[in-house]
């Protein structure tokens, strides 16, 4: 960035852009009115880039509320409650400042729930970092969970789940998403059918405005990051999350009270987008006041109070005739509020300060007018990395050797020096706890609970992008249903490397076609998330890794089924079938030093039919363990659910593929079970009838994991492998 | 005796997050739970009084610092000093602690990270608001989850606490022995919660609000909300 460019350029515009612009006003744009488009077009506020493919996704079904397009997605769970979800990247700030970029994306998600009228019940945080042999990726983590529960903690919402990768394409650019769920009587949600009128107030509450976060989404989030990074830190933003505590609550009660015709957070560009977004959506203007702003600092120029990102701040639309009430609760938890300005006939929106009149700009042209790109695409020449696949390498490793590298593996190791950092429990509703294929948060006066997980397959997904998010969704849902929950819905966080680069958007555009596939197959519509591009840096992308957030509904959380084996003398059964397919799996790459050939190949209708067993099993209480088999095969798989339950195996793998294989590959569309004898006649019955394979492996019991004619191991060997890896590896 | 359930009254400060648990455990256990606020002057007539857990006022000063300056904490320490039962968990007993109102301090976990993990407590004696219905040696299986849970005290004071007995609660492994791995803080003394000389404020750092319902985990609670339900529902008659 040199001084010397145009002030558009230094924004974030282009040329075209700033022509566009030009045309809309009829005139030249000032610097006030400059930097609200250069905060609104940027790509993270505008999805320029990604809306043309983005409209490929299926975002219908029974049971959607609302869809893409607003504040958070949300679903009906019956009995008048829904669900409100969505996920979203806080990377570049981590990456810059791990503790707050990382506390301050907690801040945004949350703030996106309670703006539709829920209470946050839930977070989740999917994160990937470079290999922690590196001092700044275990600085990096320390950082970013430190900032996750120094803010989740403080607010009062429970984390339950997550998961997280290293990979080296992360070490510059780590990955930091977050979701949130909330829950709400459906009838109040706030959504964009909410009738809004002309003259309603613009009333600010919380945290006055500084300087800090100006350019969050411009000069931080829609750039590369490149040398020199660090002295970005201005643009991140700090969190209060007491201030956001006393925001749910206010909000809550303002919305319980129906004191409200519309509320939105201030997020990426501030009131500038709070503010066109809430006028541009009732079809109305707006005039802006930012003399009526408070301030945390008296010198702010008017660019600045439009487009500064300071947290913890709401913007209500409230009728006239309930501003005291409003007030009033506010002032109950201590809030500031400060009406800004008004909705207004017309589309301008005016903005004022000091008496004169500042910028003034129709509303829609910032929001829905704004510019949509289709980028060039092409498709990577990696034929090398596929044809060298490690399905066929000669293997010299013991196997005992290989499942020991596997367990400590950070992939796949515990993570319960990262969740134990959490308070996953506080709200009481919290059933299935971190450290699970899914969490399970229980609907308050219900039995009914939502089951919540997050995948991302970046490994697969740099191999081939499409089977990489088709991968990610459907092992999102198998996690769910491994609870016996339904999977209803996803909302999906793609994170990307540069969009200008036409090998990204090519990743991206078959991502996207792939979760649209597995989506359609499970009638899992997608109802929001979030895009972010240009994590590289050093013009070295990060993995294309879409992270799915997937939500479930369980009818009765007593039936729900855990990991863990459950004592001695149940029979372990195999669900689905095992292939030779060792192609981008976590084997391949920690044994066998190699991230290459194909992944395994998806039938998306028998993955579906897995699922439908899955939830039928959990609803007619015959499995007494259900878990997932993914990263480590069915080795890893079998030895977590030992782990977990404190309870030995012996095992018999099938016996047509090599010993590596039947242990270590990563076939779709299987799971772990283990059934009562007693009921395995029903089970297998059950499994017939819908057309799942199964392959009874063994049973459970004793102290030790017995691999019938390959090895054995205590279970308490295997543990202390498997919970020592990570905090042994950030010990250094 | 009169009909009605013990009536145990749950402050809210700005920025605390248990609140509404502690009242659906005391609901749980059949008490009526009383919403009680800070900036108010009002017990609300309540049989027992619970300082919930979470961050209050955002705790930027040290734990507790500036909720004992609520309105309300006049009036917990007149319901204290007249007898009355004052249960406090986690952030509740950091300001018990502020308060005067326990002797001792909350810092920093020892290995300076939040920890949320279940714990194995042992019950050290019955003389307490939260253990009048257990027999001392009893192991109860409890959550805690903090940053600034470790218990520290002066070496006379310490002294004092223990020779007073003032220790309720202590980690210890689930056979109820001591063991170096079951202190999830680095608390002196494996001190997970004490009691006033007088013996009718407690505070802990465990959760037992989080500990009633078997549906989201163990009942290492239960007995403490029974305690407490008791010896309000004594108050109450």
């Amino acid at each position: 960035m040199s001084s010397a460019e145009p002030l558009h350029v230094r924004l974030g515009l282009t040329d075209d852009e700033l022509e566009e612009i030009r045309s809309t006003l009829g005139r030249e744009p000032n610097d006030n009115e400059l930097a609200m488009y250069a905060a609104m077009w940027s790509e993270h506020c505008s999805y320029k880039s990604s809306k043309v493919h983005l409209r490929s996704l299926p975002t219908e079904g029974p049971a959607v509320l609302v869809g893409p397009g607003q504040d958070a997605g949300a679903v009906d769970l019956g009995d008048g409650v829904a669900a409100v979800f969505k996920i979203e990247s806080h990377s570049h700030p981590s990456a810059v400042e791990p503790y707050q970029g990382a506390a301050t994306g907690v801040g945004g998600i949350v703030r996106d729930i309670i703006s539709m009228g829920a209470r946050p019940v839930a977070l989740l945080d999917p994160l990937r970092f470079g290999p922690l042999s590196d001092e700044r990726n275990r600085w990096l983590l320390g950082g970013v969970v430190a900032g996750i529960g120094g803010y989740g903690n403080c607010i009062g919402v429970p984390t339950v789940g997550g998961e997280i990768g290293f990979a080296e394409p992360h070490s510059a650019n780590p990955t930091v998403n977050v979701m949130c769920v909330g829950l709400a009587p459906a009838e109040r949600l706030i959504t964009a059918g909410r009738e809004v009128h002309a003259g309603s107030l613009l009333v600010l509450f919380g945290a006055a405005t500084g300087r800090d976060g100006i350019g969050g989404v411009s000069v931080l989030a829609s750039r590369t990051l490149e040398e020199g990074a660090d002295e970005r830190r201005p643009s991140v933003q700090i969190g209060d999350p007491f201030a956001e505590k006393l925001l749910i609550e206010a909000s809550l009660e303002l919305i319980e009270r129906d004191l409200l015709e519309g509320l939105q957070d201030l997020g990426g560009a501030g009131i500038t987008c709070a503010v066109s977004e809430s006028a541009a959506r009732a079809g109305l203007g707006a005039e802006l006041d930012l003399d009526a702003v408070p301030l945390r600092e008296p010198d702010l120029e008017p660019f600045e109070i439009l487009t500064s990102e300071s947290q913890e701040r709401m913007l209500a639309i409230v009728r006239a005739e309930h501003l005291d009430d409003v007030r009033a609760v506010c002032d109950r938890w201590g809030l500031t509020t400060a009406v800004i300005g008004r909705l207004v006939e017309g589309g301008r929106l005016e903005v004022s300060a000091g008496g004169d009149t500042v910028a003034e700009v129709p509303a829609r042209s910032l929001t829905e007018d704004a510019p949509v790109y289709t980028r060039p695409m092409s498709e990577p020449d990696d034929e090398d990395a596929i044809a060298d696949d490690p399905t066929f390498a000669t293997v010299t490793t013991p196997v005992d050797e290989a499942f020991v590298t596997l367990l400590r593996s950070p992939n796949v190791a515990s993570k319960r020096w990262v969740w134990e950092q959490y308070d996953s429990i506080v709200q009481g509703g919290t059933i299935v706890a971190p450290g699970s294929d899914a969490a399970l948060v229980r609907i308050e006066g219900t039995l009914k609970a939502v089951a919540l997980s997050t995948d991302g397959k970046g490994r697969f997904g740099t191999l081939d992008p499409y089977l990489g998010a088709a991968h990610a969704v459907a092992e999102a849902a198998r996690n769910v249903a491994c609870t016996g929950a339904t999977p209803l819905a996803i909302t999906n966080c793609l994170n990307f490397g540069s969009p200008e680069r036409p090998d990204v958007m090519w990743q991206f555009a078959q991502s996207v076609r792939g979760i649209a596939d597995a989506c359609r197959a499970f009638e899992t519509p997608v109802t929001g998330g979030n895009v972010s591009f240009y994590n590289e840096a050093s013009a070295s992308a990060i993995w294309p890794t879409p992270v799915i957030g997937m939500l479930g509904l369980i009818q009765d959380y007593r039936l729900a089924v855990r990991g863990a084996f459950e004592g001695s003398g149940s029979w372990i059964y195999l669900l689905g079938e095992t292939f030779a397919e060792l192609g981008g799996s976590e084997f391949a790459e920690v044994v066998l030093g190699t991230v290459a050939g194909r992944p395994p190949a998806l039938d998306l209708e028998r993955e579906h039919r897995l699922h439908a067993l899955l939830i039928e099993g959990a609803r007619s209480d015959l499995f007494e363990s259900a878990h997932d088999c993914a990263e480590g095969g069915v080795a890893v798989a079998l030895a977590e659910s030992a782990i977990a339950g404190r309870t030995g195996f012996a095992a018999t793998l099938p016996g047509d593929v090599p010993a590596h294989v039947g242990l270590f590959s990563e076939s779709a569309s299987r799971a772990v079970i283990s059934v009562a004898p007693e009921r395995a006649t029903e089970f297998e019955d059950t499994a017939e009838a819908m057309h799942v394979p199964f392959f009874r492996l063994g049973d459970t019991g004793g102290p030790r994991i017995v691999f019938d004619g390959l090895f054995e191991m205590d279970v308490a060997e295997v543990a202390a492998h498997y919970e020592g890896a990570i905090p042994e590896l950030l010990a250094g | 005796m009169t009909d009605r359930p013990p009536r145990v009254g749950v402050v809210t400060f700005p920025g605390s997050l248990d609140d509404r648990d502690a009242l659906r455990a005391v609901r749980f256990m059949g008490g009526e739970g009383v919403p009680l606020w800070h900036a108010e002057r009002d017990l609300r007539g309540v049989d027992a009084v619970i300082l919930p857990g979470g961050f209050s006022y955002g705790d930027y000063l040290r734990c507790g610092a500036i909720a004992r300056f609520a309105p309300i904490m006049d009036e917990v320490r007149a319901f204290a000093e007249a007898g009355g039962a004052v249960v406090g968990i986690c952030n509740g007993f950091q300001i018990l602690c502020e308060a005067g109102l326990l002797p001792g301090a909350l810092i920093r976990n020892r290995q300076l990270r939040f920890v949320c993990r279940w714990v194995d407590v042992r019950v050290e004696t019955s003389a307490s608001p939260l253990t009048g219905e257990i027999v001392a040696g009893d192991v109860l299986r409890v959550p805690v989850k903090h940053g600034e849970g470790q218990f520290v005290a002066s070496p006379a004071d310490l002294e004092r606490i223990e020779a007073e007995r003032l220790v309720v609660f202590r980690y210890c492994s689930p056979d109820g022995s001591p063991a170096e791995g079951a202190n999830p803080n680095g608390a002196s003394n494996a001190i997970a919660g004490i009691r006033s000389e007088a013996g009718n404020v407690v505070g802990l750092m465990p959760h037992p609000e989080h500990a009633v319902d078997p549906d989201v985990g163990a009942t290492g609670g239960q007995p403490m909300f029974a305690s407490l339900l008791s010896i309000a529902q004594a108050r109450a008659a």
